[in-house]
């Protein structure tokens, strides 16, 4: 596998939300804002990269290997923590707005499975720098799944769509025109598990209709 | 008195873990196909963060705060927590072979449940002093075990349904989910 492929492979054929339903909590919570899921995407890209690279490097030497394996969950878990850590010290710094809508999930990616599961399964046997491409190509898929929910969520809740900060796209009209006021259950959790819902079955009637064409190209 | 029985009404309905709060999705999703296993998996969680909240909040209270190391919680609290279900593991495999067969298999699964440390943040986030934690913490499992339940009854019903071959699993659960949520939200005119 070359590194373009190990990059790809995060968006849609191995997607951590759609595909194996990594990482469900923050993508219910904080996506009532476009603003909110990149935020929670950066903090997860930068955790995530960073994480990877460092369990590799950790063990890529193989007598160090020997002597991590045992005690290897504790230790990628400090690893990840002290990332998170740092995150969570740097956004309250400066993006306080952003820390105050993200609340407890900024300290909860620590255990977002989707870090743990990619240093177990990846990290930890692989050179550093396919780490970096496979923890880059994962959070930005992650994000990009984050992305889709969101902007169905804000679109339909509240009939805007933040981008980041005041820089925000105001489509009241819309509603205005078609004479129907923004829907407020999608910004409720209602919302996020039927956004949620339907999205996955979309996903899976897509591959389920790919698979039946296979199958007939092979008859 | 009354603070307290308020506090325990919004935990356990209206402010529900999973319902509103989205913490310990992945559990809810993972291990509610069975009304068993969804019910071992609510008392390991009981057990777990009643647990690891009174030595998370006692941590934060007596050492963190007092040395001024407050931004080091969620790598304590983490540790805290994964030592502790390692503990419980081994006393409970010593002391009640019963009990370690029904919660074994949920407990490894817990270090990574988001309730646990989510619950462990909020009483922390939200000031609560040892009275408000316990019963904050209490209840916030119990509305945890409620709804899984509830919802593993369902899921059990759903085994038998027509349902559209996309929708089948995870998707459909969502969309129940996303009425019993609705339900949920109804009660918090109460409080």
């Amino acid at each position: 596998m070359n590194q373009k492929e190990n990059f790809l492979k995060g968006f849609i054929k191995e997607n951590p939300l759609f595909v194996s339903v990594l990482g469900t909590c923050p993508s219910l919570a904080i996506t009532t804002s476009v603003e909110n899921a990149i935020g929670m995407g950066i903090a997860v890209l930068f955790v995530l990269v960073l994480s990877n690279w460092i369990i590799s490097m950790l063990m890529v030497n193989e007598k160090m290997r020997e002597w991590i394996k045992p005690v290897r969950i504790p230790v990628f878990i400090v690893v990840i923590a002290t990332l998170v850590t740092v995150v969570e010290m740097v956004m309250h710094a400066y993006l306080v707005s952003l820390y105050e809508s993200l609340g407890v999930f900024i300290p909860l990616i620590v255990v977002n499975c989707i870090i743990l599961g990619r240093a177990e399964a990846f990290a930890s046997t692989n050179k550093p720098v396919s780490a970096i491409v496979d923890g880059a190509g994962m959070a930005l898929g992650y994000t990009f799944a984050l992305l889709l929910i969101s902007l169905v969520r804000e679109l339909l809740g509240s009939g805007t769509l933040t981008i980041w900060g005041d820089l925000s796209l105001n489509l009241r009209f819309l509603f205005d025109f078609l004479r129907i006021t923004p829907i407020d259950m999608f910004t409720k959790p209602v919302g996020a598990f039927l956004t949620f819902g339907f999205i996955l079955a979309v996903i899976t009637a897509l591959s389920n209709a790919k698979q039946a064409k296979l199958k007939k190209a092979v008859k | 008195m009354a603070e307290l029985i308020t506090l325990a009404f919004a935990a356990f309905i209206t402010e529900n873990v999973i319902l509103s709060q989205f913490l310990g999705i992945c559990p809810f999703l993972g291990v509610s196909k069975k009304r068993s296993s969804a019910m071992g998996m609510g008392f390991a969680v009981l057990f777990v963060t009643l647990l690891s909240s009174i030595v998370t909040w006692s941590m934060y209270r007596f050492v963190l705060v007092a040395l001024e190391l407050q931004y080091l919680r969620t790598i304590v609290f983490i540790l805290v927590i994964a030592a502790l279900v390692q503990m419980v593991e081994l006393v409970i495999k010593k002391i009640s072979p019963a009990l370690y067969k029904a919660l074994g298999i949920y407990l490894p699964l817990i270090t990574t449940n988001c309730a646990v440390l989510g619950v462990a943040l909020l009483n922390i986030d939200k000031n609560h002093n040892f009275g408000q934690m316990l019963v904050y913490s209490t209840f916030i499992a119990l509305g945890f075990m409620f709804v899984m339940y509830i919802f593993s009854m369902m899921r059990e019903k759903m085994e038998f349904s027509p349902i559209p071959n996309a929708f089948k699993g995870i998707p459909i659960a969502l969309v129940v989910a996303a009425i019993l949520a609705m339900i949920f939200a109804r009660f918090g005119g109460i409080v």
